[in-house]
């Protein structure tokens, strides 16, 4: 009988912060920009300049530390971890080797095979590189600078996952967890959150770990999973034939299903870490602490079980709106202006996430306020405005942040409410209609839609459609 | 009147009292320059336009009234390893032959602030490594008391230009007495304050947790001022102290009654020259006549000081010296078809020099991996252990009394050969870098050669005050002394 193989899958998780400054520098954070332009002297590396902590980033890292059960280190350090590399200014990154913000937590993630808890092993402060950009024109190499210093955490779990659904319900946890802090907004394809694997294989029931290798390049939940495949396959075949895995560090190519070495264990450098003379020890004291804590907000599951509780809404809706904390907070925000949960959850549900697939949007690039929604959904309750003028307006409020109300007004979209007008309307329709009417007349049920929408498009489609409907069958079963 | 036997307080109440001006007292030093700068060199960057334009705006404050502090008006010069802006700023070394900063230190903005007038960047030590100021890419400084002999080092080209009357006061940096060992081998003040009293923002760092920035002066009362202009709590530097009273000119006192001043013995024993060691002892006694209480004691660990210094300095030097790549300034190894690694390879080889080399190869092999804890984890235990035994000391004494060197002055290209022995010519100095303590260096007579010879007087630390009323009370004994 052929072996049974197990999977051992260890990760290291870096997730970019959200501050508005750098971790050691006043230079902005903000994505894009002029290349070299959110730089100083200290995040370019200039002879004499020093780094001074971004005190947001230790609050920011102590809360995802919180939130995954760790041991916050009271008095932790930085380090210097060396290397030469030009998108690095200084040949050193400060990191957090002896002694980082947090250690030894857990997270309880849920697959199909029920629940377990992930350890996390650490999780360590640092900061990011620069950029190397290829020029091919005149075949040279520039730098920019300008991530140069944004803050990163990195989380290091044990190795405690053993199929590809574990590991990404690895990362859906932390990615949640992390998003409902508001701390990242951890969007893999735009590496604000970015994820090396660590696997090995090993006979089922065996004690010791087989020999790992780390894989690098994995930009989606998809590459991830595929990976995860594609490596544990590629380790079985080596062992099924005598041969032995390297510890080495593989770059995946997910269009290819296949990795490469970049680097085997033989040549790894050795990085020299030491403290960072540069920075004093940073000391969490209970005060802080307890302000981080007191800070920390409703996590997912609270509010699942809430909004049920609460807003009595079912499963599915509770479900997808937890799912984005974009999402959550519009919903809690436009719920509490118009007090009609099941509505405004339709309007998300629906509309919402229909036109963000359609323009690949994620519910953080919302731009509608909840008062604008709130009003949206008071202006068809009212009957002000029917459905279809309804997603209309939708359409440009998602796009423009419009009012509903002044819009309507503007362009005319109201209802119109006058019987007499409705009652022309639907005698003059009729006539000019004969043979739809005879064919209800004559049985056919559905010869009323057409009638109901010739009449809706006499009115330009700002009438009621369910009166339209009650006046038609007034005047046809007359 | 010579403006230039002025002290720089003296100066900056002559130029108050219009007695002179700015723009004179730096043409005086120009002139003085002029005559002597070919054979001492001090420099290795002078501003003569660009300080003439300061003196005469500051010149206008000071007669505006906006501008009436000791230091207002007098030209400095400022070690190549503090940052000037639009100045070049080498440390020494070819690595940066071409490098111009885009700011200045901490401590430089604040010296000009209080309205001193920069003439230039003095020759020092590679990257402050080094006891002669020989290892310079820019050539050696000779010692103004003779020039066949070095000037000590790092700030050997600060301490010189002081000596030589070619600046009032200047700025340097010490990591292991490198203000205090030049000012003894040439005669002159400096003081190395306690660790975070200076900001080191814009410091070119050798070894970061060792730094300290601190004056050279013509004597104890000018120290005084000037480091009251430096001290700083700058948020720029996380290793900066928040320190209250920075008024150091309030201890120029000449009173030490009851001052309990610990002699150690550990400081007087082989390898001393006995020539320097009489010259201490004798100032000594001078502080005893004026109502100290002196006894000796033993400090300890004393050895051990010099290999935790090597380990921890050329630690952090190989790190913090790693920016130094040829990518984005500084000198680059000509060859547009050298790869990545052979282009680093190309410009640190030729880049640096044999010394900074050397402590670079030493640092970065302490923090290998395997022997990390054999070297560098264990020699920040004895750094910890060296700061044990100067609390104990400091328990029972308000300041430590010894020699800065154990020699005065040698030879220039006597030491170069031998760096272990140049290392041990460290063994008064680097401990009070190691426990963070402020120090001061004034000259205490000259040998039979007539050469400088520094007394150096240790505190704990904070103690920057007691050590000025000591120093004060000595130097004005010692200068009634030879008038009686």
């Amino acid at each position: 009988m052929a072996k049974q193989y197990e999977t051992v899958i260890g990760l290291e998780v870096h997730v970019e912060l959200a501050t508005k400054t750098k971790i050691f520098c006043g230079c902005s954070t903000a994505f894009g920009g002029a290349p070299n332009t959110h730089t100083c002297p200290v995040c370019t590396g200039m002879p004499g300049s020093l780094p001074v902590l971004n005190k947001k980033v230790l609050e920011y890292a102590v809360a995802v530390g919180l939130a995954t059960n760790c041991d916050i280190t009271r008095t932790c350090k930085f380090d210097r971890k060396n290397y030469f590399y030009p998108d690095n200014p200084q040949n050193y990154q400060i990191s957090q080797l002896y002694l980082p913000i947090c250690r030894n937590g857990y997270v309880e993630i849920e697959t199909a095979d029920g629940k377990k808890n992930v350890g996390i092993h650490e999780i360590h402060m640092e900061e990011d590189a620069g950029k190397l950009v290829h020029d091919d024109w005149a075949d040279r190499t520039l730098v920019d600078y300008n991530r140069s210093g944004v803050p990163l955490i990195e989380i290091v779990s044990e190795p405690d996952m053993r199929s590809a659904e574990e590991v990404i319900a690895y990362l859906e946890k932390l990615r949640m967890l992390i998003q409902y802090l508001g701390v990242s907004d951890c969007k893999l394809q735009e590496g604000s959150m970015r994820a090396d694997v660590n696997l090995s294989v090993r006979e089922i029931g065996a004690s010791e770990y087989g020999t790992r290798t780390e894989m690098k390049n994995l930009n989606s939940f998809r590459a991830i999973s595929h990976a995860v495949s594609c490596e544990r396959e590629r380790q079985i075949d080596l062992l099924e034939s005598g041969k032995k895995v390297v510890q080495e560090t593989r770059r995946f190519d997910d269009s290819k299903g296949e990795s490469y070495p970049m680097r085997s264990k033989e040549d790894a450098q050795d990085y020299r870490y030491f403290p960072d003379p540069d920075l004093v020890p940073v000391y969490v004291d209970d005060a802080f602490l307890q302000e981080i804590k007191d800070r920390q907000p409703e996590f997912r599951e609270a509010k699942m079980e809430r909004y049920g509780r609460e807003y009595g809404l079912p499963a599915y809706d509770i479900e997808i709106l937890t799912g984005e904390k974009a999402l959550a907070d519009l919903f809690e925000a436009a719920t509490a202006i118009c007090g009609k949960p099941k509505q405004v959850s339709n309007w998300l549900m629906g509309e919402t996430l229909r036109l963000c697939r359609e323009k690949n949007m994620d519910a953080s690039d919302l731009r509608f306020s909840p008062e604008n929604l709130a009003k949206l959904i008071d202006l068809t309750e009212q009957k002000i405005i029917n459905g279809s003028v309804a997603k209309e307006v939708f359409e440009v409020m998602f796009e423009e942040n419009i009012d509903p109300a002044a819009y309507v007004e503007e362009k005319g979209l109201k209802t119109v409410g006058d019987e007499g007008l409705l009652r022309k309307t639907v005698e003059e329709v009729l006539t000019a209609n004969p043979q739809s009417v005879s064919d209800y007349k004559g049985g056919k049920q559905k010869a009323i839609g057409f009638l109901v929408g010739q009449t809706m498009k006499a009115m330009k489609g700002k009438a009621d459609p369910a009166m339209v409907n009650q006046l038609l069958r007034e005047y046809l079963d007359k | 009147m010579d403006i230039l036997s002025l002290t720089a307080v003296e100066l900056s109440c002559a130029i108050r009292e219009g007695r002179t001006t700015a723009p004179k007292a730096l043409a005086a030093v120009f002139e003085q320059i002029e005559e002597k700068e070919a054979e001492y060199h001090c420099y290795i960057t002078i501003e003569k336009e660009k300080a003439m334009q300061d003196a005469k705006a500051v010149q206008a404050r000071i007669e505006a009234g906006e501008l009436s502090g000791p230091l207002a008006g007098v030209p400095v010069a400022v070690k190549d390893n503090l940052c000037t802006e639009g100045t070049l700023t080498t440390c020494g070394s070819k690595i940066l032959e071409n490098f111009v900063p885009t700011y200045s230190a901490e401590a430089v903005n604040l010296l000009q602030k209080a309205g001193a007038v920069i003439i230039g960047k003095t020759n020092m030590d590679e990257f402050a490594m080094g006891s002669t100021t020989e290892t310079s890419y820019f050539g050696v400084t000779k010692n103004p008391a003779d020039t066949t002999r070095v000037p000590g080092g790092s700030s050997g080209g600060s301490a010189a230009a002081v000596a030589a009357g070619e600046c009032f006061f200047a700025l340097g940096s010490d990591t292991g007495g490198s203000i205090r060992q030049p000012v003894g081998y040439c005669g002159v003040v400096g003081m190395k304050p306690t660790y975070g009293t200076v900001s080191r923002y814009g410091l070119v760092a050798y070894g970061s947790s060792l730094d300290q920035i601190g004056p050279l002066t013509k004597d104890v009362a000018d120290c005084a001022a000037v480091l009251s202009a430096i001290a700083s709590h700058d948020e720029k530097d996380s290793t900066s102290m928040e320190r209250t009273d920075t008024d150091f000119t309030s201890a120029l006192v000449q009173d030490v009654r009851g001052m309990k001043i610990g002699i150690p013995r550990d400081y007087f024993s082989e390898g001393l020259d006995p020539q320097v060691k009489d010259a201490v002892l004798a100032a000594a006694k001078v502080l005893k006549a004026n109502g100290a209480v002196v006894e000796e004691f033993d400090l300890s660990l004393v050895d051990y000081a010099i290999p935790t210094y090597y380990t921890i300095a050329a630690a952090e030097a190989s790190s913090n010296l790693e920016r130094f790549d040829g990518i984005k300034y500084g000198y680059h190894a000509p060859g547009d078809t050298l790869g990545l690694h052979e282009m680093y390879k190309k410009t640190r080889s030729e880049g640096f020099g044999e010394e900074v080399k050397r402590r670079i190869m030493l640092g970065s092999f302490v923090l290998s991996s395997g022997y990390y804890d054999a070297y560098y984890l264990k020699a920040l235990k004895v750094k910890a252990m060296i700061k044990q035994a100067f609390d104990e000391a400091f328990s029972r004494y308000d300041v430590i009394l010894g020699p800065v060197s154990p020699t005065t002055a040698p030879k220039l290209g006597e030491s170069l050969s031998d760096p272990l022995k140049m290392y041990l010519g460290d063994i008064y100095t680097i401990s009070v870098n190691l426990a963070g303590l402020p120090a001061i260096s004034l000259p205490c007579g000259k040998d039979d050669q007539g050469l400088p010879i520094g007394l150096q007087l240790i505190g704990d630390c904070y103690s920057e005050k007691t050590l000025i009323r000591a120093a004060y009370t000595y130097e004005q004994a010692a200068k009634a002394g030879k008038e009686a």
